[in-house]
């Protein structure tokens, strides 16, 4: 009990692989049982522009035209990653979570609860689910709200939400409010959470 | 006791100062800075975020990622890091592997520090709680976009477990105090946790199975390398000061056995209630709950070798920490048990509730039993006594009264916040009940930071212009009480 071997083999590694194994393997093998759980790619997300991206290309054609040249599942595909990459690197999955529980009324106040099928894809690896909730939760951001909403609320957020604590982004805009390409990203982002849930066959859905 | 005399009979000549010394001055630069960043961070929520909105870089959200993973990878590594420099040789009765090696993972060990700053603050965190330094890939690919942090924290971490394995290695004939019971293992876990949590659900794993071991990844670090640190090192320092053996053997083997069997297995209940298979997330509440009699056993076999003594509580400054630290342990574990289960999940989960249970963890608990370290240590390694009475005072009650009012106030702010979302309060009015428990714990903040200037001021004049160092003085005698 008290020797080097039995503390480096049976608690170093023996508890730690007990460990892995119940709470990593067995949950990772009963996922991958599910109906559904074929992992997308980043191409396969992207197959169809969202019309939130089209009507930012309508809507800011100069900007658009020189950040992401025209509507197309490739340019598409670029300012998901981008707006992923530009959420993450901002830390905003640590003050907005991206999963909805099937408890507390949440499906009444953010949609649908989430399912293990949704986050099978190249966007939630790793996942952001996030812990903590100073906003609202995202995983049912997409089509909730226009572009002009999402673009006045990351230049000012107390211009829409008055008592919000959200910090306010105006780098990702020029003085007229029109987006670089960060900020093309990241409302093309936005407006993608939660949309992957309509390809999931609704008897693999939770229902509440 | 095999460790008793291991101590009489080898002396200083084992132990390398500098390198403690310099350890101690990284993690008190990396403890400033991550308190400073809170702090920063907190004034946000009152609405007077200093720096300005101006600048991509000083954003909140970089200032909260300088706070976590200063706290952690700055001030804890640095911190155990010295505390093994001085206990691991002692106990072996062998110096570690090499000095030089020691200097060079210091080096190292704030070049990866430096370089994760530089990496937060442009963007290039990795979404992995806790885990964020940078991979310095594009998340899942190999495209590199900065320098790989994470694969030098490997390497430092591996030059670490040989460093300190190698004199325990050669013990390895010897039957271990308990100390180094939960050196060994955690060393062994350090290097398995880290690999598993920065590479599997980042290249391997998308989704709900990378969210379990994300979980388990958050829970492991501070479960199977920052805990058995904290209690390997109380375990050695209690006895040693207090100049009487731990309570009871029996316990400690309790302790430490079913730390190693229970606590890895509660990982996933940092996500509840989620897509992850609910089995594993009763298994992962089971064993949490489990966790808290295994506490249960260690802080009363901590407080019956107080028994007796209760004065060294007034005379020790370390065994105050180390104490006050051991009750603020149990009073977090005790609320593990509650938080856990699905029913408190429902209301305190995404709320402030958790983020006082982690402060209580971290600054309350670890950060105590490493100050209480950093009082014995600190007059040893500059050979001087400590320069004001009045200002380790002043840290000592800044921190406790500081880290209470903190704990208290989120904890009640995380229920407030937790019922008004569950009663689908429109999210504005939320925020409004929240700003006076956010201003409560801006000035908590300020009491702490205040405390940390009064324990680094100190610190600077003790090794400055303290008095002669006194042996004695630092244990506690023998007709106490």
């Amino acid at each position: 009990m008290e020797r080097f071997y039995t503390l480096v083999f049976i608690a170093g590694v023996g508890c730690f692989a007990i460990a892995f194994l119940l709470s990593m393997i067995f949950p990772w093998m009963s996922l991958y049982s599910y109906h559904g759980m074929d992992y997308q790619t980043l191409a396969q997300l992207a197959e169809k522009p969202s019309l939130e991206f089209v009507q930012l290309s309508e809507k800011f054609p100069e900007s658009f035209k020189e950040h992401y040249g025209t509507v197309s599942p490739e340019s598409y595909a670029k300012a998901l990653q981008r707006g992923r990459d530009v959420y993450v690197g901002q830390a905003c999955w640590h003050c907005h979570s991206q999963y909805v529980r099937v408890v507390s009324n949440e499906h009444v106040r953010w949609g649908a609860p989430s399912s293990a099928q949704e986050y099978q894809n190249a966007l939630n690896q790793p996942h952001l689910w996030g812990t903590r909730r100073v906003g609202p939760d995202l995983a049912r951001e997409g089509g909730k709200k226009t572009n002009d909403w999402h673009i006045a609320h990351f230049i000012n957020p107390k211009s829409v939400v008055p008592h919000s604590v959200m910090p306010p982004y105006p780098f990702y805009f020029d003085e007229k409010g029109v987006p670089n390409a960060d900020g093309f990203a990241l409302v093309t982002y936005l407006q993608w959470l939660g949309t992957v849930q309509a390809g999931i066959p609704v008897a693999e859905r939770v229902t509440p | 006791m095999s460790a008793s005399t291991t101590l009489a009979a080898h002396g200083d000549p084992l132990v390398n100062y500098r390198l403690i010394k310099a350890h101690i001055f990284a993690g008190a630069v990396a403890l400033s800075i991550s308190m400073i960043a809170g702090f920063l961070y907190s004034l946000q929520f009152v609405g007077y975020f200093p720096l300005g909105h101006d600048n991509w870089m000083l954003t909140p959200g970089h200032m909260r990622l300088l706070h976590t993973n200063m706290a952690a990878y700055g001030w804890l590594v640095n911190g155990f890091t010295a505390m093994l420099y001085y206990v691991v040789p002692r106990l072996t009765g062998y110096k570690v592997l090499s000095d030089k090696l020691g200097g060079l993972i210091f080096a190292a060990w704030q070049l990866i520090l430096a370089l994760s700053i530089v990496g937060y603050l442009t963007d290039k965190a990795q979404a992995i709680e806790w885990g964020e330094t940078p991979t310095g890939f594009r998340p899942g690919t190999f495209e590199m976009n900065f320098v790989p942090v994470d694969l030098l924290v490997v390497v430092g971490a591996v030059l670490v477990i040989v460093q300190f394995m190698v004199p325990i290695y050669k013990a390895r004939d010897q039957k271990f105090y308990v100390t180094l019971w939960y050196f060994t293992a955690g060393l062994v876990w350090l290097a398995l946790t880290y690999l598993m949590g920065n590479i599997m659900p980042e290249w391997m794993l998308p989704g709900a199975a990378g969210a379990a071991t994300t979980g388990l990844f958050i829970h492991d670090l501070v479960g199977l390398y920052v805990t058995p640190m904290g209690w390997g090192m109380m375990y050695f320092f209690v006895p040693l000061i207090l100049r009487r053996p731990i309570w009871s053997h029996s316990l400690s083997v309790i302790g430490f056995w079913a730390l190693a069997f229970f606590y890895p297995l509660g990982g996933v209940h940092h996500f509840l209630i989620s897509p992850i298979p609910d089995y594993v997330e009763f298994g992962a509440i089971t064993t949490t709950i489990a966790i808290e009699v295994v506490v249960t056993t260690v802080v009363v076999n901590f407080f019956m070798t107080l028994r007796g003594r209760w004065s060294a509580l007034r005379t020790s400054m370390a065994i105050r920490w180390f104490y006050v630290g051991a009750v603020f342990y149990f009073i977090t574990c005790l609320q593990c048990a509650f938080q856990v289960t699905w029913l408190f999940q429902r209301v305190i989960h995404f709320t402030d509730w958790v983020v006082g249970h982690a402060h209580l963890i971290m600054f309350g608990v670890f950060t105590f039993w490493l100050f209480g370290v950093i009082e014995w240590l600190w007059p040893r390694v500059c050979k001087r006594e400590w320069y004001s009475q009045t200002l380790r005072g002043w840290h000592f009650w800044l921190w406790s009264v500081g880290v209470m009012i903190m704990f208290f106030d989120l904890m009640i702010a995380g229920l407030v916040h937790g019922f008004m979302q569950r009663d689908l309060n429109d999210w504005s009015d939320i925020l409004r009940m929240s700003e006076p428990f956010w201003w409560v714990r801006a000035f908590s903040g300020v009491m702490i930071l205040v405390g940390l200037f009064c324990a680094l001021y100190n610190m600077f004049m003790t090794a400055k212009a303290g008095a002669a160092y006194q042996e004695e003085k630092h244990y506690i005698p023998a007709n106490a009480d």
